[in-house]
């Protein structure tokens, strides 16, 4: 029943967040065919117009992208007019879902090693260490970090591809890239609850009644620590799986990541409202899947008063 | 057990003669129990020491040198830095010293904007919406509307909402904090919801609900409380990613205007040149950004050791 009910809360608040959009996006100035517009005859940008019912009123406008939208049609493409909004994810969302499952996996991974070390050698030089490598890795983002491994890695020493994508070696450098804040966001946020954990009474019968530390760690430490990286870990998710503007344009890497950026640009309405709301489909589905994770790490939690 | 206590083994004793345990020192507030424990961690004050030069430099910093942040003198372009430019000049022969301090203004002013917001809105959204989840009909309904807002903020490009601010306003330093306040906290606030519902159901949350105690009084002095860790850590990563997000915003010329500076948009133009060997470009602002990140880290992990007593053994 939760779930029914949940799965229809989710599509209204991508009806929301698409009409907000939409509404926003009409609200801006701006033309898709203003550069077009000087150059062609007017009747030719009026047809072009057409074609993307853009010389309907607005609210006409509104109704036909919302009837088309239920349709799983995202329309086509106003800045490459030979494909469609759901050509254009189809083809780049495999590349950037892969850099960005990379990229989480390694964050979640190392982020966790280093926040439990951190925690159980607190103020001791493991502790440090791993505070020093965290802070690093918040303070230099991933636009100042690529140049420098392609510099390195691809220029120097020439170990590994300088861009583009295809094979696995290319996809290391910004793997890399992109993993090293979340990974320090990730061991702070362990260190921090971790630490809190092991205050614990519970975490001292452990001790007492004889369970080796590594047990103590991984049975009564870990599960009651996690929550607030699960929390962080799912909006991130849905950002790193959708591509990213910066490290896709530095590594030449073909994700959807631009066209977030570049629609909104060049007001190609379509796109826009193609990736946000697949963008959005992403975002309340994963949330879902958090709130639901929650239950399942700690059996006390209760969602709604159902005891669901 | 069993046997009868004859009354005539006990007797009375003079209650003022005995010794009971002493009041010896002057009880503290919370307030300055916290800051005399913060002094006592000497990282923490090294910390809080580095925030307040960094802030007297932004403060005072380009009024030290005759130069000004934008005045250009091409015959002194790409020099190291020396007595003379103590930081070096950048490509328009432009000092960086001045440079870098007047840009201390705008990135912290943007970090410490972003830290407000987060700590204000995010963390009252997400303690709100935790510890109503579950309590009735209207609780689920509170949690249910503020998640829903959190995800639909969210959803909304971004950019779109940056663009939309700069229609109505001039583009600046108080547009890209609006821009940076509509949605910077929601982050904050899904991750505090998820630490209510966990703490929501200790014993001590209970006892407090059986007394009575007011639903605010046990969100803000019992569950937001015992949450401060983990907001001190989430602030620590709001800050740098605010001073980022307006070096990207400036980087797609929606950010702060040429000839202002930010560190952010300082270490972005410096990426074109770190290959032909002018370090100082990239090192000084990605050093103060790195430098206020550890400052604010290890003054954030004494502030968490003062507030939780817990931490204290």
């Amino acid at each position: 029943m939760y779930i029914v009910k949940r799965f229809f809360t989710m599509l209204l608040t991508i009806w929301v967040i698409a009409s907000l959009t939409f509404v926003i996006m009409k609200f801006i100035p701006g033309d898709p065919f203003a550069s077009d517009a000087d150059v062609l005859p007017e009747e030719v940008v009026e047809n072009m117009r057409a074609k993307y019912n853009l010389d309907e009123p607005i609210p006409i406008q509104y109704v036909l992208y919302i009837k088309n939208l239920v349709m799983f049609d995202l329309g086509p493409s106003i800045e490459s007019e030979t494909r469609t909004v759901n050509d254009i994810i189809s083809s780049g969302f495999p590349a950037s879902a892969t850099l960005g499952l990379q990229s989480l996996l390694i964050a979640i991974i190392f982020g966790l090693l280093l926040g439990i070390i951190a925690a159980l050698y607190h103020n001791r030089f493991l502790d440090y260490v791993s505070m020093v490598i965290a802070i690093v890795g918040i303070s230099v983002p991933s636009f100042i970090l690529a140049p420098l491994l392609i510099n390195y890695f691809s220029v120097k020493w020439g170990m590994l591809p300088v861009a583009s994508w295809g094979s696995f070696q290319h996809s290391i450098l910004p793997t890399l890239a992109l993993a090293t804040t979340p990974l320090a966001v990730v061991a702070r946020f362990m260190r921090s609850s971790m630490l809190e954990v092991m205050n614990q009474n519970y975490i001292k019968t452990a001790d007492a009644k004889g369970l080796s530390s590594f047990k103590i760690v991984l049975k009564h430490g870990i599960r009651n620590a996690i929550l607030p990286v699960v929390s962080f870990i799912g909006p991130l998710f849905v950002s790193l799986i959708t591509g990213t503007f910066v490290i896709e344009k530095i590594f030449a890497i073909p994700g959807i990541g631009k066209y977030f950026v570049d629609s909104i640009f060049n007001r190609d309405y379509p796109v826009i409202m193609g990736t946000t709301v697949f963008f959005s489909v992403i975002l309340v589905f994963t949330l879902f899947l958090i709130d639901i994770s929650y239950r399942f790490i700690d059996p006390r939690i209760k969602l709604t008063s159902k005891g669901d | 057990m069993g046997k009868q206590l004859d009354s005539s083994l006990f007797r009375s004793v003079d209650t003022a003669k005995i010794q009971t345990d002493s009041i010896q020192r002057p009880s503290l507030s919370v307030w300055k129990d916290t800051l005399l424990s913060i002094l006592k961690n000497k990282l923490a004050v090294l910390g809080l020491l580095l925030l307040l030069i960094i802030i007297f430099f932004g403060i005072v910093g380009p009024s030290m040198v005759s130069y000004s942040a934008s005045e250009q003198d091409l015959t002194g372009a790409n020099l190291a830095p020396s007595s003379e430019h103590l930081f070096g000049t950048d490509d328009l022969g432009r000092d960086m010293w001045s440079r870098t301090w007047q840009g201390a203004r705008v990135s912290l002013t943007i970090g410490f904007f972003a830290a407000l917001i987060d700590l204000v809105i995010g963390v009252i959204v997400g303690g709100v919406s935790g510890y109503m989840a579950g309590r009735g009909k209207v609780g689920d309904r509170i949690d249910n509307i503020l998640m829903r807002i959190v995800e639909i903020l969210y959803g909304i490009p971004y950019l779109l909402v940056v663009i939309l601010l700069m229609v109505i306003m001039e583009p600046g330093v108080l547009t890209i904090i609006i821009a940076l306040s509509v949605t910077g906290w929601v982050g904050m606030a899904r991750i505090i919801r998820g630490q209510v519902l966990q703490l929501k159901e200790q014993e001590y949350v209970m006892a407090a609900e059986k007394l009575g105690t007011s639903h605010a009084k046990i969100i803000f002095r019992h569950l937001l409380p015992n949450t401060i860790g983990i907001i001190i850590v989430n602030l620590t990563f709001t800050i740098p990613t605010a001073i980022f997000a307006e070096a990207f915003l400036s980087f797609l010329g929606l950010g702060v205007q040429a000839p202002f500076a930010s560190w952010g948009t300082m270490a972005n133009d410096a990426l074109g040149v770190i290959l032909s060997g002018q370090w100082w470009r990239l090192f000084f602002p990605a050093f103060m950004i790195s430098l206020t990140m550890f400052a604010f880290n290890v003054f954030g992990d004494g502030l968490q050791d003062a507030l939780d007593p817990q931490a204290r053994n």
